[in-house]
């Protein structure tokens, strides 16, 4: 039990001391990514080799006077999900990329004789650079991390490694301040929204602690819904107790005793950490009655959601937990008002949270000393597509684009041309050349027409085909379009159409105009963001690729070379030698001509099977785009 | 009938637990649907109605939540779900020519979600998270990640020499 700061230091002290003990420690990551890619099996192979050296020390026993040897420890995700399983020495801070079990040995016996084994170092996939330490890799080097700090650093499932880190600190002085001076600590710094609409957290907790109530409570946003969006996912899984301290604080603040952590039916690792995470602190005496002898009680429950995108908007997860169809409500009432069960209730993002602790523990203008005047801090993006790092970032907000997809994405993918940034997600737009030097914050995106959104960014190439890409996102928000507004859904399901023959060819010029006309009206006609942000995708992109839309509806082609429907089989006359032998197979008879000539094949029966490229002996039948 | 009977009465016995656990009110409907699901890989009818008898809600209310999320099936479902991502991330990195891929290799046809001998049902979602890692597919919650048209082979493979096929 923790009852003052004292013996919340003592806590941090003993562990800190403790860990100089050891000669090094082995970090691993258990993100979802490197368990995918086997880190279960490196984990247990590096322990087993540790063993048969004699090395293999716990934590534990370094805490119980132990002293040397060397700690295996799983942590949260570090991001480069890529390269992973990603093992990280300390205190050298040596990174090991794709590491299988298979190395575990080498890595041991390196590490106990000071060595690095020069095989496993990352190697930049664009420049062919070696880098020894995780810190100089040019995707880490460039990050400020404050949301995502612990995340690859501490173990999850361990509350002291948490404490260690200066955790629970920001609650304990939050708890001696009045709750009026909290709110006004979350006001001042400027925290905004990183669910997507960048409110100012300060204001709405400002709302619901003015509020008179016999009940109150906090809501994690854990749904995160984008696809193509983990930093929620990470941080849950990788710094539980970094949410839990930032609800407490929260809670005290609106004087709320209860609060909900909604996590999305997908991600099962967060639920199962959450909970280890929120067992230990109910032990600590953080969670529960009378905290640090404050007298305040806070409770903490999770939800797991049941599939539904809808689900992320603030009324409709009030509905979800109360167990009802997820479906938004008109507003206001604010749920700062009136929320769950018509109580006063803040629905704050897991990455809003997750800067709250240290806003309080360091200040406000340490907070406003990062990322931009309008919006300090600091983003997470997941970047991901056709980018030469994949992984979840975090920059100061206002970092252009330019230096996060180059910098420290390293480029497109096999030094190909880039053509386009999908930000935002299905609510977000597309980002193009000239926007490379656009500050990525709130207000500068939501002057491009895009959005911050969750913080999904997906780089595409030359081979993306944009009206594709635009068909996905509306395929996306029509089917999960909850079907409360016609506008929403009846237009997402139009706009679906229209776009659908267009990739298959059957559009007209006309229909530009009618997508145009559709999703303006989707926009206004619609009661929550999912379906006023609906025709975002493909309203940016008929903006800035309305050539490749012309392209497609008028020449009927895909210069992406992606829309199979509009690609197109051709006899090259000169290659030809007019066997005859293509017209034979095609089993439509799409081809004709006379023996000894070159043949042709008729557009407008070929099924574009490919049966006849690969009977070709002369390779004289190609396909086009 | 009276094995029949017997089944059933385990089922109910064991349903009266779960609803014990989340309390019965209204707002424990999803968590009970879920303990469900999860148990049978669906809803079955009969015990929809028993839910809403004992919650207090009626027949409509329940079924009107159960077929709104993604997450609940009327149908039964495969014992290995395969659920292909096509997320954002997976999608430009290839998602649908893995989906068709599986849904040739388990011989899936007329739009089928799941085989005739209830091995496998084949599924696409939206992100599962691991990004970094696509094209993504989860098979019974374990992940895979950077998965090719030939891994996909390799990965069934193995389900049907466990099965005994
Ligand atoms: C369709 C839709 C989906 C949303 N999905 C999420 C989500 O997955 N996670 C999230 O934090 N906010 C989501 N939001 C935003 C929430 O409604 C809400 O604004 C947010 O959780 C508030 O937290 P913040 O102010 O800390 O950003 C979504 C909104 C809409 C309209
Ligand atoms: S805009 Fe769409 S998703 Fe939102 S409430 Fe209306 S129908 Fe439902
Ligand atoms: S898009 Fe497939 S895991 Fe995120």
């Amino acid at each position: 039990m923790i009852r003052n700061l004292e013996q919340l230091l003592a806590v941090k002290e003993k562990y800190n001391k403790a860990m100089k003990k050891q000669t090094s420690s082995l970090l691993l990551c258990a993100g979802t990514g490197c368990m995918a890619n086997g880190a279960e099996q490196v984990y247990n192979a590096l322990k087993d080799e540790l063993a048969k050296r004699d090395v293999l020390v716990t934590v534990d026993y370094l805490l119980e006077d132990g002293c040397g040897g060397i700690t295996t420890t799983t942590t949260g995700c570090h991001g480069f999900c890529e390269m992973g399983p990603l093992v990280r020495v300390e205190p050298t801070g040596t990174l090991y990329v794709k590491v299988k079990p298979e190395d575990a040995a080498e890595i041991v016996e390196a590490t106990v004789n000071n060595q690095v084994v020069e095989r496993l170092l990352y190697r930049h996939p664009n420049t062919g650079e070696v880098y020894q330490r995780e810190s100089e890799i040019p995707f880490y080097k460039y990050q400020t991390r404050v949301a995502l700090a612990n995340c690859g650093e501490i173990n999850p499932e361990d509350i002291r490694n948490y404490i260690a880190h200066d955790g629970y600190q920001g609650l304990e002085k939050a708890l001696r301040l009045s709750p009026q001076e909290v709110v006004q600590m979350i006001n001042d710094s400027n925290l905004r929204g990183r669910g997507g609409g960048g409110f100012p957290a300060g204001r709405k907790w400002a709302i619901a602690a003015a509020q008179e109530s016999d009940k109150k409570y906090i809501i994690c946003n854990g749904d995160e819904g984008d696809p193509g969006a983990f930093m929620d996912r990470s941080v849950m899984e990788g710094d539980p107790h970094r949410i839990i301290e930032a609800m407490a604080i929260a809670g005290y603040a609106i004087g709320a005793d209860e609060g909900y952590i909604y996590v999305r039916a997908e991600y099962p690792l967060a639920v199962q950490r959450l909970r280890t995470a929120i067992k230990q602190a109910q032990e600590y005496g953080l969670l529960g009655k009378d905290i640090f002898g404050s007298g305040f009680n806070f409770e903490l429950k999770i939800k797991e959601g049941a599939g539904a995108f809808v689900c992320g908007e603030e009324s409709a997860l009030i509905a979800s937990i109360e167990g009802e169809r997820g479906m938004p409500r008109p507003k206001p009432p604010f749920p700062a008002v009136s929320g769950l069960w018509d109580k006063p209730t803040i629905i704050n993002n897991v990455e809003t949270l997750a800067n709250v602790p240290e806003i309080i523990r360091k200040g406000v203008d340490w907070f406003k000393s990062i990322g931009a005047v309008k919006s300090p801090g600091t983003k997470t993006f997941a970047l991901t597509g056709e980018v030469a790092n994949t992984g979840l970032i975090e920059v100061p907000m206002g970092t252009t684009m330019r230096h996060v997809v180059f910098e420290i994405g390293g480029g497109v993918r096999q030094n190909k041309k880039f053509k386009a940034v999908q930000i935002g997600g299905p609510s977000g737009g597309c980002l193009v050349e000239e926007h490379f030097d656009l500050p990525l914050d709130f207000d500068s995106l939501q002057a491009a027409g895009a959005m911050v959104g969750s913080g999904g960014l997906v780089v595409m190439d030359e081979n993306t085909c944009i009206v594709e890409i635009a068909r996905f996102f509306m395929n996306f928000t029509q089917n999960e379009s909850c079907g409360k507004c016609v506008l929403c859904r009846e237009g997402t399901r139009r706009m679906l159409e229209i776009l659908q023959k267009i990739v298959e060819g059957r559009g007209t010029e006309e229909d530009l105009d009618l997508l145009e006309e559709i999703g303006e009206s989707v926009q206004i006609g619609s009661l929550c963001g999912l379906g006023k942000t609906a025709p975002n995708p493909v309203l940016t992109t008929l903006k800035y690729f309305r050539e490749e839309y012309l392209a497609h509806v008028v020449e009927k082609r895909c210069p992406a070379g992606v829309c199979q429907a509009l690609k197109r089989i051709t006899i090259v006359a000169d290659l030809c030698k007019g066997c005859s032998r293509c017209a034979r197979v095609c089993p439509v008879g799409a081809i004709e001509g006379e023996i000894k000539n070159p043949f042709v094949i008729n557009q407008e029966k070929c099924i574009k099977c490919g049966a006849c490229i690969e009977s070709c002996k002369f390779n004289a039948i190609v396909e086009v785009s | 009938m009276s094995r029949t009977a017997e089944v059933d009465l385990n089922v109910v016995d064991w349903l009266n637990n779960v609803i014990a656990e989340h309390g019965s009110t209204p707002s424990a409907l999803i968590p009970v649907l879920q303990e469900v699901q999860k148990k049978h890989n669906y809803l079955p009818e009969e015990l929809l109605t028993y839910i809403a008898t004992a919650l207090n809600l009626s027949p409509a209310t329940v079924y009107g939540v159960a077929t709104f999320y993604a997450q609940f099936s009327l149908d039964p479902k495969g014992k290995y779900i395969i659920k292909v991502c096509d997320g954002t991330a997976c999608h430009v990195r290839g998602s649908l020519p893995i989906y068709e891929a599986i849904r040739k290799r388990v011989k899936l046809v007329d739009g089928k979600a799941t085989t005739d001998d209830g091995l496998f049902s084949v599924e696409t979602v939206s992100c599962l998270g691991a990004c970094g890692l696509a094209p993504v597919i989860t098979i019974n919650d374990q992940v895979y990640g950077q998965v090719t048209p030939e891994a996909i082979d390799l990965i069934i493979d193995v389900l049907e020499k466990r099965e005994g096929m």
